[in-house]
């Protein structure tokens, strides 16, 4: 059965200078929730809006493959995209304040998705925006469907979002980080409603984040990405039992455990920055920061495979 | 359709073709201002009444004695055009540096003193903006007589608003800025915070708010001289010039296109270079 | 919102009566009235009777505040020329002006906003340089010469206008235009700015990855924000071209109260020229409030919560 979204050696740039992608690839399957984890400037949004075909101007993407429900995305011009944005393929953004037309209220903008894919009747339409509001925990939704969106906080705005997102039953949704900008308590909250909805709906989902702690919450995959390359893919238990790359092992001890850290024992740290990848970089670009690397490093690497649905990039022997 | 970004733009500032060519506009109007008692080729107020309304020399019957032809007193074109740029740099360049002073004073302490004083310049601004300036300074020449003096005085007193406003934000902006508090902080007296601080960094912005001061006064002088409140006749100015030409415009249409066109010409000029300089330092021209 | 409107409304007020007293003190500029209107033949006698009958020999202080008073009224004075009320001289006159003002403000508008739009959506390409050429073109075109240019060609050589009067809704076409340009450049900027504002905006974004479409993308949800400025600086430019028509009036010989200033100038009838000055000011300081409101109208978020 073919994956909900496969996405093979995917590449990114922007005009001649910049390579934000390079030969990316992941597949997210239906009632999954496959995290893209990285640190900011990794990649990983550009990656999403990438297969979306939402990157900025400027900006070019290719692909060996890039599918979604065995159709070819790649082949589609920007109306075919359109038509399935927001239809069959939703996405949420990082910045609840600012994503919502401050024009327009919250119930307008949500039918408009409606009535544009389904043809819908108004009628109908709010009453489905009504349902969904409710669905995603916001009281008295009647209520918010008529105000503006600078009326409500960040976390409802959220909520609208992920609502709006849903309006035409989905099969994939991708979420751009979309508890950062808030709260700790909202953004449990948050995440908590996602991984409800993943399951009662069955949706495939696609989510973005530089937090380890969600992905250990939520992520039935993980793809870990660098410098615009995954470095290491594979289940969520897996990777953090056993990381096969130096950046994932890396990250992980940056993450303090409770109990488990000693007192007088540093935090952990990866000396160094990520570096400006160009067109035409070669070799692992993890090489300047990793305590393995030698000047093989700096040649083709090859894709290792670990266990079954568990590869990491990395020329290093298991 | 995809999303629209900043990017890298059409060259700015001291690269963009326009800015050049309005640079170039504007050097030779300063130096045929400058050095018109010189270049003239004959005296702009000499009537020749036995050589009226020659055509300029690219038309037939032209000649190049005189270039651009003869005015319906046979006074030669060219010279009244050389002369009446000579008018408009001048009371350009006057009529600016009078606005300039007011409104620069008036923008700059409201900006920098705050409270009552800005609600009293606001207010100001507020008065000047709502007062029909076309009609005013027609009235107070209408009244009292056209002469250059009143002439520069009157549009002084009206175009200082776009400075005003300017100076204010601008100064308002680096009021706030951290080296300013330092400078306070320093115990440096308000004057010496105005004068090493703040006006530099203003400077700039109000540099090209100049230069397009200078193109709305000459297109305002034109106008009120058009209509026969403007610069005091003989003096050949290119509005007079038009309006003495709109008589005779059907018959000898070069009489009234030509200065025109040399208006036009001169304020696209002044406006093109205030452009690239706006784009050269990044200034703001609104608030 | 009520003590918005009732601080601007003050302030609406003392401006008002600023440019009031303004204009009382442009027209005492000249110093003697009686001299100037009885003219240069007359006598002393001539002089001091005109005087008396204007009741210009009493103080100066009287006769401003007597003029204010009349003036709150609606009685702007009666024309030392016309022998008429002023304010009925400026009723008469206005509907001209308005229709001159609103027609240079339609073309404006018309013009700019496509073009701005043309400019934003095709950013930093040949059409968007042209866009803002054009834009640069009419900041520099003198009115009047544009005008007389156009009288040439339109109205003689091609026949296609007429070139003076207020017979029909052609007369207003060339006049039309000419006042636009004054206002084309500053909106047309405006639209761009703010078309390439919003289009770069998160919520822009948003819409993009609902799949809406292009033109709902642009006109419904990019304009909408992108105009709310646009709306407002339209009622702002407006007041400058009632203000400004003074000499399209003139070159066009469209009598509106622009042409009945600069009539009154010419012969020095003070009452005419210093309530015009007042109407137009009034006009000028009701359409920014004006534009104020459309703002509030148009941005939920100025509404308050």
């Amino acid at each position: 059965m073919t994956a909900l979204l496969e996405v093979e050696q995917l590449e990114v740039g922007f005009g001649s200078r910049t390579s934000a992608v390079r030969g990316t690839s992941l597949t997210v399957e239906r009632g999954e929730t496959h995290c893209l984890v990285g640190e900011s400037g990794c990649g990983k949004s550009v990656t999403a809006l990438a297969v979306m075909n939402l990157l900025a101007r400027g900006g070019h993407r290719r692909a060996k493959r890039l599918s979604f429900q065995g159709e070819d995305l790649l082949k589609l011009d920007d109306g075919g995209m359109a038509r399935l944005r927001g239809n069959a393929m939703a996405m949420i953004f990082q910045e609840p304040m600012t994503s919502l037309n401050p024009a327009y209220t919250v119930g307008s903008q949500m039918t408009e998705v409606l009535r544009r894919h389904k043809g819908a009747s108004q009628r109908i339409a709010t009453d489905r925006a009504a349902d969904l509001l409710a669905r995603v925990g916001i009281t008295a939704p009647g209520l918010r469907l008529g105000q503006f969106p600078h009326q409500l906080s960040g976390g409802l705005r959220q909520r609208v979002m992920i609502a709006m997102a849903l309006m035409c039953d989905p099969q994939l949704l991708i979420a751009d980080e979309p508890t950062t900008a808030l709260d700790v308590t909202v953004q449990a909250q948050i995440l908590r409603l996602l991984a409800d909805l993943q399951r009662d709906l069955g949706l495939g989902m696609l989510l973005i984040t530089h937090d380890l702690g969600i992905v250990a919450r939520v992520a039935t995959r993980v793809s870990v990405m660098y410098a615009g390359e995954v470095v290491e893919s594979a289940a969520t238990a897996q990777l953090f039992a056993d990381p096969k790359h130096p950046y994932t092992q890396g990250l992980l001890r940056c993450v303090p455990v409770p109990g488990k850290q000693r007192q007088d024992e540093p935090l952990g740290s990866i000396p160094g920055t990520v570096p400006r990848v160009g067109p035409g970089f070669e070799g692992c670009a993890f090489r300047e920061r990793c305590s393995f690397a030698d000047e093989t490093c700096a040649h083709l690497i090859p894709r290792k495979t670990a266990s079954s649905g568990h590869d990491y990039l990395c020329r290093l022997p298991a | 359709m995809s999303v629209v970004a900043v990017n890298a733009g059409p060259k700015r500032g001291w690269k963009s073709v326009s800015t050049w060519i309005g640079a170039v506009i504007v050097g030779i109007a300063m130096f045929c201002a400058v050095a018109a008692p010189w270049i003239v080729p004959y005296d702009p107020f000499a009537q020749d009444l036995g050589k009226r309304l020659v055509v300029p020399f690219w038309m037939a019957g032209g000649s190049s004695e005189h270039l651009l032809g003869t005015d319906q007193l046979g006074r030669d074109y060219l010279s009244r055009l050389i002369w009446g740029c000579r008018i408009s740099m001048l009371i350009g360049v006057t009529v600016t540096v009078v606005s300039g002073l007011i409104g620069i004073t008036i923008g700059v302490l409201g900006g920098f003193l705050g409270g009552r004083v800005d609600d009293a310049v606001l207010f100001a601004i507020t008065t000047r903006l709502s007062i029909p300036v076309v009609l005013v300074a027609l009235a107070v020449v209408g009244l009292l007589g056209s002469s250059m003096t009143l002439l520069v005085l009157t549009l002084g007193l009206l175009l200082w608003d776009r400075f005003a406003v300017v100076a204010r934000s601008t100064t308002m902006q680096v009021r706030n800025l951290d080296f300013v508090a330092a400078a306070w902080c320093a115990g440096c007296s308000r004057f010496r915070i105005l004068s090493r601080e703040v006006l530099p960094n203003i400077a700039s912005h109000l540099v090209v708010v100049a230069t397009l001061e200078v193109a709305l006064a000459i297109l305002l002088e034109a106008a009120l001289s058009f209509l026969g409140l403007g610069v005091p006749p003989p003096l050949p100015s290119w509005g007079l010039m038009i309006a003495e030409a709109k008589d005779y415009m059907f018959f000898s249409p070069w009489v009234i296109v030509i200065p025109g066109v040399a208006l036009f010409v001169l304020v696209l000029g002044i406006n093109l270079l205030g452009d690239g300089l706006r784009d050269l330092f990044g200034a703001r021209t609104d608030t | 919102m009520l003590s918005f409107l009732t601080r601007r409304l003050i302030i609406a007020f003392l401006v008002t009566a600023t440019v009031m007293t303004l204009a009382f003190i442009l027209t005492r500029l000249s110093g003697d009235l009686a001299t100037s209107i009885a003219g240069p033949n007359a006598t002393q006698a001539d002089i001091d009777a005109i005087r008396k009958a204007y009741g210009l020999d009493r103080p100066v202080l009287t006769q401003f505040f007597d003029w204010v008073g009349r003036a709150l009224t609606g009685d702007l004075g009666e024309s030392y020329f016309f022998k008429a009320r002023v304010s009925a001289l400026i009723a008469e006159r206005m509907p001209v002006t308005l229709t001159l003002g609103l027609t240079g403000l339609v073309i404006a508008l018309v013009v700019s906003l496509p073009l701005g739009i043309l400019g934003a959506v095709r950013e930093n390409t040949t059409l968007d340089r042209c866009v803002q050429f054009v834009a640069v073109l009419g900041q520099a075109m003198p009115s009047f010469w544009l005008g007389l240019i156009l009288m040439i060609t339109l109205g003689l050589q091609l026949g296609w206008l007429p070139i003076s009067g207020t017979g029909s809704w052609q007369h207003f076409v060339m006049p039309g235009i000419v006042l636009a340009l004054s206002a084309i450049p500053a909106l047309t900027r405006l639209t761009r700015a703010g078309m390439i504002q919003a289009m770069g905006s998160d919520y822009i974004r948003t819409a993009r990855a609902k799949g809406l479409s292009r033109a709902s993308i642009l006109l419904k949800h990019a304009l909408r924000n992108a105009a709310i400025p646009v709306v407002a600086i339209a009622a702002v430019q407006l007041g400058f071209m009632l203000g400004g028509s003074v000499v399209i009036e003139q070159v066009f010989a469209l009598h509106g109260v622009g042409y009945l200033a600069w009539e009154s100038i010419g012969k020095n009838d003070f009452p005419v020229v210093q309530a015009v000055v007042l109407v137009l000011a009034v006009i000028y300081v009701a359409l920014t409030m004006l534009a104020d409101l459309m703002n509030a109208v148009l941005d939920p978020r100025l509404r308050g919560p």
